[in-house]
């Protein structure tokens, strides 16, 4: 190159004033023509050359090389420059294409053949390297992708999206994009996400996998990709705070897998590995698939543009989007400003992560106050309760309700319900403000309003989800002040092209109104009807979906609707024999977990009697099994089924039809609640 | 009734069997069959088969859900006296496709033949139900291909 220079140098000179005589004798010549073939000069101009003919025809002669030295020259370097551009091109436009083998086989060697590379092209081929120099003066960058492309013109094989290349061959393939990236100073990994996606899914929790789920058996061949920034695949979540814990399987923190009642295993993840394919081969799957992104933030929303933006600013474009999002856990502000190692002793429970985080403390420590009376804060409980038998674990639940799902429950039945969680061994502290958390002494000592300290080593918040709104600003999203969440409509659609499910959607129930909800059955047939709504269905929220809770083996309900504490209800109940638990209704059903026969089943008629029951002793406190109906305007919106299983289907019939009934006492007949 | 009292805004009422054993007076909206929103079984009103049938598991949209349902339209839409006899080939790379991910769709032998009669009940259930109850998906789902489909008998060897 430095010899190339020199002469370059050299030559510099000569072509210029070569070039330059030569365009004043053009220009001369032209003019002389505009003027009058009159004027042609009789003599010779001053600036040609004097002299003998012999030095006329060699300065001709030099002239005219230099000239057409300066043309081929120039003629060579606006072609290669052409050639190296198209290439380029269309080494980006097969980039997406490159089939996963070729790019894994290849980026090992990339780093070693690349040196090899620059070693072997000095020597054979002195001709590219022309080429490239005079781009010595442009920035180093260009000149590196320049450097690369230039030499894979001479190596015969061409890039291109076909798979059947030898890795020896290959192996120049992808250095300029290798090279070209390194030049950006972005990692190989970069090229793996596929900048377009039919269907993007925002998140990868159970909304998402459910709306894959849809898509994939409505639209053929479809290509979905989920883009999550969790590391895990899919996972269901009710089991991190009941069946796992119940596990007597040592390693069920790496395994994850979990006995149901009736004795079958399965896993928490909805499926395994396998299912999936890898999000750079999804667009040239022949059957397309469902591929997860994981560890990656959707960090911005472009609506019009029709694409989002990840934390590593790779742009992603898609033609469907569904924002599935999920929320953050709460925390107390006491807590968050109480200081660094108040917080180290915080877990905020919603991932695999703080299960596992909270399943290794607690073997750890002698004392543990979960913080938090609703659903998450009353399994957790009883599950840390249950250890506590086998190890001398104090579990303390502290919350400002009066009882244990205080906000869920009528008075009497939440008082009933504290009662029971007691006997799984957790210390209740009822009506509890918490005014300030210190860290004292390697343990925390937690001040409540009202004066009573209490010591332990380890706090559980769980006081609510915040639901994750992030992209509502840079998507220009509604977001629901009553609710929170994304605002969409009974179709769960926010926008043209985007649609919201799950805990994050706040969205319009035709019968009840507009609520958001935050259980995993709803996130399932939320997630599903986006996915349908996402291919061309135009169907509102329609089939209610319910939940669940067991508290210890004897307490266990499904509800469905709208179960709020402070609604006028009314409840009829029968006295529960062995039968009616949670474990019963499992076993006798032959279902793994109770949701199964509940949630899709539709009512025909009531479930008819035919065995007599054992006789109810109707103590008046004792609230074995029935069934609660909350209403709003005298109209059902709510029912617990309390004890009693394999019902919901009439519920949800109950709840559908949305009829005033006068005589609940009949709608309850319908349950049949003294039988099985 | 045995009891009835009220607390407030909330009435807790106790029954006996006897008090239950008349037939209820209360009245349920009749079911219109035709409800576009209504969840649809395995086949849709107008005779096409329903891939979002929860029923179905993940059979459809898993890696061999193309060739699940090429098998299975044809069967469906067999016109043969032998229902789907001229489907061999399509039941044949179904078949080889789930081959290639066992952990989805495990072999059938024996004592996946006992699993599954046992979960029979559960497999006409729900998508929920997969996604949030029974043991390995493919169980059920292979399970369910064979008592959804009535009388069809599945070549899974």
């Amino acid at each position: 190159m430095l010899k190339c220079r020199t002469v370059w140098k050299k030559l510099a000179p000569l072509a210029r004033s070569s070039s330059t005589v030569c365009r004043q004798n053009v220009r001369r010549a032209v003019l002389n023509n505009g003027r009058t073939p009159a004027q042609v000069p009789a003599a010779h101009m001053s600036t040609g050359p004097a002299g003998g003919g012999r030095e006329n025809q060699l300065y001709a002669l030099l002239v005219g090389a230099a000239c057409l030295g300066g043309g081929i020259y120039a003629y060579r370097t606006v072609k290669g420059d052409q050639r190296r551009y198209e290439e380029r091109l269309s080494e980006i436009a097969s980039r997406p294409h490159r089939a996963a083998p070729q790019e894994t086989l290849s980026e090992p060697e990339p780093l070693a053949a690349e040196a090899a590379e620059t070693e072997a092209v000095p020597a054979p081929e002195p001709e590219p390297q022309a080429e490239p120099s005079p781009e010595e003066p442009s920035p180093p960058a260009p000149e590196a992708e320049v450097v690369a492309p230039s030499e894979t013109t001479e190596i015969p094989p061409e890039p291109t999206a076909e798979a059947a290349e030898t890795p020896s061959a290959e192996s120049p393939e992808p250095q300029p994009e290798v090279v070209a990236e390194s030049g950006g100073d972005v990692a190989p990994v970069a090229s793996k996400i596929p900048s377009h996606a039919r269907y993007l899914l925002i998140g990868g929790g159970t909304a998402s996998f459910a709306a894959a789920r849809s898509i994939r058996a409505r639209d053929p061949g479809a290509r979905v990709l989920i883009v999550t920034d969790e590391p895990d695949l899919p996972y269901m979540r009710p089991p991190l705070s009941k069946e796992l814990w119940f596990s007597d399987d040592p390693s069920v923190t790496e395994t994850l897998r979990f006995k149901q009642w009736n004795g079958k295993e399965r896993s928490i993840y909805f499926q395994p590995p396998s299912f999936y394919i890898n999000p750079e081969e999804l667009n040239s799957a022949e059957n397309g698939g469902v591929a997860v992104l994981t560890g990656k933030k959707v960090v911005h929303m472009d609506v019009r543009g029709n694409k989002v933006k990840l934390d590593d600013d790779t742009e992603i474009a898609y033609d469907k989007c569904l924002i599935a999002t999920g929320g953050v856990p709460r925390n107390l502000q006491v807590i968050e400003r109480a200081g660094e190692e108040v917080m180290s002793k915080t877990t905020l429970f919603r991932k695999i992560e703080d299960f596992k985080l909270l399943d290794k403390v607690s073997r750890n420590i002698k004392s543990v106050t979960i913080i938090g009376g609703g659903f998450l804060g009353s399994e957790l409980a009883c599950a840390l309760g249950r250890r506590s038998a086998e190890s001398d674990l104090e579990v303390i639940q502290m919350f400002p309700e009066k009882g244990n799902m205080g906000k869920v429950l009528p008075e009497y039945l939440s008082n009933w319900t504290t009662e029971k969680v007691k006997k799984e061994g957790v210390k209740i502290i009822s009506e509890a403000l918490v005014k300030s958390v210190v860290a004292k002494d390697d343990k925390l000592e937690i001040l409540l309003k009202d004066g009573r300290l209490v010591k332990t080593d380890h706090i559980v918040a769980a006081v609510g989800l915040e639901p994750n709104v992030d992209l509502a600003k840079s998507a220009g999203l509604e977001v629901d002040s009553d609710f929170g969440g994304y605002r969409v409509n009974a179709e769960l659609q926010a926008r043209s092209n985007i649609w919201v499910a799950g805990d994050a959607a706040c969205f319009y129930d035709i019968r009840l109104g507009r609520r958001r909800v935050e259980h995993h059955d709803h996130a399932v047939v939320s997630g599903r009807l986006a996915g349908e709504n996402m291919t061309g269905a135009s169907k509102p929220y329609w089939h209610q979906s319910m939940f669940w809770s067991d508290l210890g083996p004897d307490v266990g309900y499904e509800a469905i609707g709208i179960v709020d504490s402070s609604l006028p209800t009314v409840g009829v109940f029968a006295k529960a024999t062995a039968k009616d638990t949670p474990k019963a209704a499992t076993e006798k059903s032959g279902t793994g977990i109770r949701s199964e026969s509940e949630t899709e089943d539709t009512a025909v008629s009531p479930v008819a009697s035919s065995t007599p029951a054992p006789p109810t002793v109707g103590h008046k406190d004792d609230y074995g099994k029935g069934v609660i109906f909350y209403l709003r305007d005298k109209v059902v919106v709510g029912i617990i089924l309390w004890n009693v299983f394999n019902r919901m289907p009439i519920a949800r019939k109950i709840i559908k039809d949305g009829e005033e009934h006068a005589d609940l006492n009949e709608v309850a007949k319908l349950f049949n609640i003294h039988e099985d | 009734f045995s009891s009835f009292h009220t607390k407030g805004k909330d009435t807790i009422i106790f029954v006996t069997k006897e008090d239950h054993a008349a037939p209820s007076s209360a009245e349920l909206v009749e079911e219109d069959p035709n409800d576009p929103y209504e969840e649809r079984g395995l086949i849709l009103p107008s005779g096409e088969i329903n891939w979002n049938c929860p029923c179905l598991g993940g059979m459809a949209s898993g890696p061999c859900g193309t060739a699940f349902k090429d098998a299975f339209s044809c069967f469906h839409y067999s016109k043969e006296e032998v229902k789907g006899s001229e489907c061999m080939d399509q039941f044949r790379s179904m078949q080889e496709c789930m081959q290639r991910f066992p952990e989805l769709y495990p072999q059938e032998d024996d004592k996946v033949q006992q699993e599954k009669s046992e979960t029979h009940e559960a497999s006409q259930s729900s998508e929920t139900a997969e996604m949030s109850g029974t043991d390995s998906a493919p169980a059920e789902d292979s399970n369910t291909t064979q008592c959804v489909v009535h009388g069809f008998l599945l070549p899974v060897s």
